[in-house]
């Protein structure tokens, strides 16, 4: 085990900043230290003298490492980590990999060789499969790298013991590399490869370590070289400035300062404001489930987009039944199939069109294929009706792109008529935004996606970079339907949610409290800010930042005016400010 | 030889952990068994590696077969396994 030399030849220069997807929130700033690559297999490795004592080797070392893994896996307190490398572990022993790596020695590879093939014949299986199976061939190649380095009498890829705190950075990190760090001296994790679902971001997110996955050139950082990690930013940043070092010192503690804050989301008066997550799958949603009051968007496209056939109704309600099961207790909005020629479905012809944002996507569907619509529907009503009758008013479900009461009117009474208790439209419409207080009076609820409502009210495709000063949500004409939505709520006494981006912004969190709105759904991961924001201020203070930011003539002045009437400590610790 | 069809009732499909569970069963049944859609050759049901690799997905029909006439009860066995939701087991 032996961390590479610092190579200066080709390393970023002092002031890059690398990027990639961060993991968390958290700022780390200290040296580099580099995983060793994994042994490489000569590409003249003569075959077993002795076929069958070349296999006996072979067998023997993928058992050694099997029992090396379990032996790692006995002796972590991390729960995870355990299941992982106990994974690892059975995968070592597997039938089928050694008589695949038996097979190659007989027929003439050189023993290390054969391992190395076999582990590649089941890892690209892997990772052609894609999503969880691809992370599995993680641990694959962990089990092929250390039965090579043991077959070929060469150390086994690691990192030297660490006597200070360092940045520890590798292509990827395996659960057993995981296992082999101490955990006290790393200061943060950046790989190479892997992604924000791999085993390194998931460890790393228990820990609390700031993480970046996906940073292409990371491992091409030399070791020792001070780096900055930022997992909010998703960035690294070679040799910072002595100012950049201080903000980070600062951060570290804002950080602690907001994950300190748990509970429901509420203001400081005590005014309720539940903070729910955005999710796109049942796996999603498991992960979700710690540190949110529920879902409050569950996109079902997911099941539909990818699918090669129409998903059978019996599929689609163990889907939903799972996601339900995951927040038992808690509420659960289901938004129906928000698909359309922007987002086609392999299994339906649909016509091309010209302005498909403007077409028949969402609940229009109703119109050219009904069927998927009323499928969808029967699938849910019977994830509802298999609930106990107590908790059937928890699953709340909604229809995407509704822009008239009528339409509201028809999906209602088709939602109900399976069975389904709470029922509601998305307000992403101007019209419907427009008609708040008309379209309530159909439903028990609706929720606002501002992403597309700043689409469509602002004429701007959310898809062209270059118009993204129209597309903020904190355009004053985007504000004031938002506003009009959530008024006509008030007066009705109906919830109105607001599930786009915008929820995710600490300040417009607090302007839709202020407004009225009643729940804020975000990814997961944006929650604490939100609830810190929530909690520093009373609802009256909510109120007063909600009327400044509607009196504002444009964007910037908006968020100035909400930012302005922050404590200087909360708006420090929210937007990272010195 | 013996013979089973079984529809993969795990919501979430045969995914590592409930893939784990059918290949330890089977691996301690002592017998060997083979694992595979139908119509299609099976893989051995012992190893993990192969049989994630099948990516068996909720409501694919599959077929299990033994070469050893004694392992009737060990299909059955597996057959349950499959039929039933291996994500609500808890692991042992």
């Amino acid at each position: 085990m032996t961390t590479l030399d610092a190579s200066p030849a080709g390393a970023p220069a002092a002031g890059t900043v690398l990027a990639g997807i961060g993991v968390g929130r958290g700022v780390a700033l200290a040296p580099v230290a580099l995983v060793a690559a994994p042994p490489a297999v000569p590409a003249d490795e003569p075959a077993a003298a002795d076929a069958a004592e070349g296999e006996a080797r072979v067998r023997g070392v993928l058992a050694e490492v099997g029992d090396d893994l379990r032996a790692r896996a006995a002796a972590t307190a991390n729960a995870d980590l355990r299941q992982m490398l106990e994974a690892a572990a059975t995968m070592a022993g597997d039938p089928a990999l050694a008589a695949e790596a038996a097979r190659l020695v007989h027929a003439g590879t050189g023993p290390a060789t054969a391992v190395d093939q076999a582990v590649e014949g089941f890892a690209a299986v892997f990772t052609a499969a894609g999503g969880d199976l691809a992370e599995r061939a993680t641990d694959l190649r962990s089990v092929r790298h250390r039965a090579v380095a043991r077959l070929l009498g060469v150390p086994e890829p690691g990192l030297a013991a660490l006597d200070a705190p360092a940045v520890v950075v590798a292509d990827d990190l395996s659960p057993a590399d995981t296992a082999a760090l101490d955990l006290s001296k790393v200061a943060a994790i950046v790989t190479e490869l892997g992604g924000p679902t791999s085993h390194t971001a998931i460890v790393a997110g228990q820990l609390g370590l700031p993480c970046v996955v996906r940073v292409p050139g990371a491992t091409t950082l030399a070791a020792g070289t001070p780096v900055l990690v930022d997992a909010a930013a998703g960035t690294v940043e070679v040799s910072p400035s002595a100012e950049a070092a201080e903000r980070v010192a600062r951060r570290a503690d804002d950080e602690r300062l907001v994950a300190a804050v748990v509970g429901p989301g509420a203001t400081a008066d005590g005014h309720p404001v539940p903070l729910l997550a955005n999710v796109g799958t049942p796996a999603d949603a498991r992960a979700a489930a710690a540190g949110t009051e529920g879902v409050g968007l569950f996109r079902t496209e997911v099941l539909f987009l990818d699918a090669r056939t129409e998903p059978a109704v019996a599929d689609q309600t163990a889907a939903y039944a799972e996601v339900i099961e995951a927040y038992a207790g808690r509420k659960v909005v289901i938004r129906t199939l928000d698909a359309g020629a922007d987002k086609p479905l392999a299994f339906a012809t649909q016509a091309d069109e010209e302005n498909p944002a403007l077409g028949v996507r969402g609940y229009r569907l109703v119109r050219s294929l009904p069927g998927i619509v009323s499928r969808q529907l029967e699938a849910l009503g019977a994830a509802v009706r298999a609930l106990p009758a107590e908790r059937q008013a928890d699953v709340w479900v909604m229809a995407p792109m509704i822009a008239t009461p009528a339409e509201a009117r028809a999906f209602a009474a088709a939602a109900r008529e399976v069975g389904i208790v709470k029922v509601g439209v998305m307000v992403e419409v101007p019209a419907a935004a427009l008609l708040a207080e008309a379209i309530l009076a159909e439903v028990d609820f609706v929720s606002l996606g501002t992403n597309d409502l700043a689409q469509y009210t602002m004429a701007a495709d959310r898809l062209r970079g270059e118009l993204a000063d129209l597309l903020d949500p904190w355009q004053p004409a985007v504000l004031s339907l938002v506003a009009a939505t959530a008024a006509a709520g008030v007066r009705v006494g109906k919830p109105v949610g607001v599930c786009g981006e915008s929820a995710s912004d600490p300040l417009m969190a607090l302007v839709l409290a202020g407004l009225g709105i009643t729940s804020l759904s975000m990814a997961a991961g944006r929650v604490p800010a939100a609830r810190y924001a929530l909690r520093s201020l009373t609802l009256d203070a909510c109120r007063s930042l909600a009327a400044a930011a509607l009196a504002a003539p444009d964007a910037a002045s908006a968020r100035a005016a909400v930012r302005a009437g922050l404590d200087a400590d909360v708006a420090r610790v929210l937007l990272g400010e010195g | 030889m013996p013979r089973r069809r079984a529809r993969v009732a795990t919501a979430t499909g045969l995914h590592a952990r409930p893939a784990s569970l059918v290949t330890r069963k089977a691996a301690e049944g002592g017998h060997p068994v083979l694992i595979g859609r139908e119509g299609e050759p099976g893989v051995d049901a012992s190893s993990i590696l192969s049989v994630m690799g099948l990516r068996l997905q909720h409501g694919d029909q599959v077929e299990l077969s033994s070469a050893s006439d004694d392992a009737e009860a060990l299909l059955d066995e597996l057959a349950a396994l499959l039929e039933s939701d291996l994500d609500l087991v808890e692991q042992a």
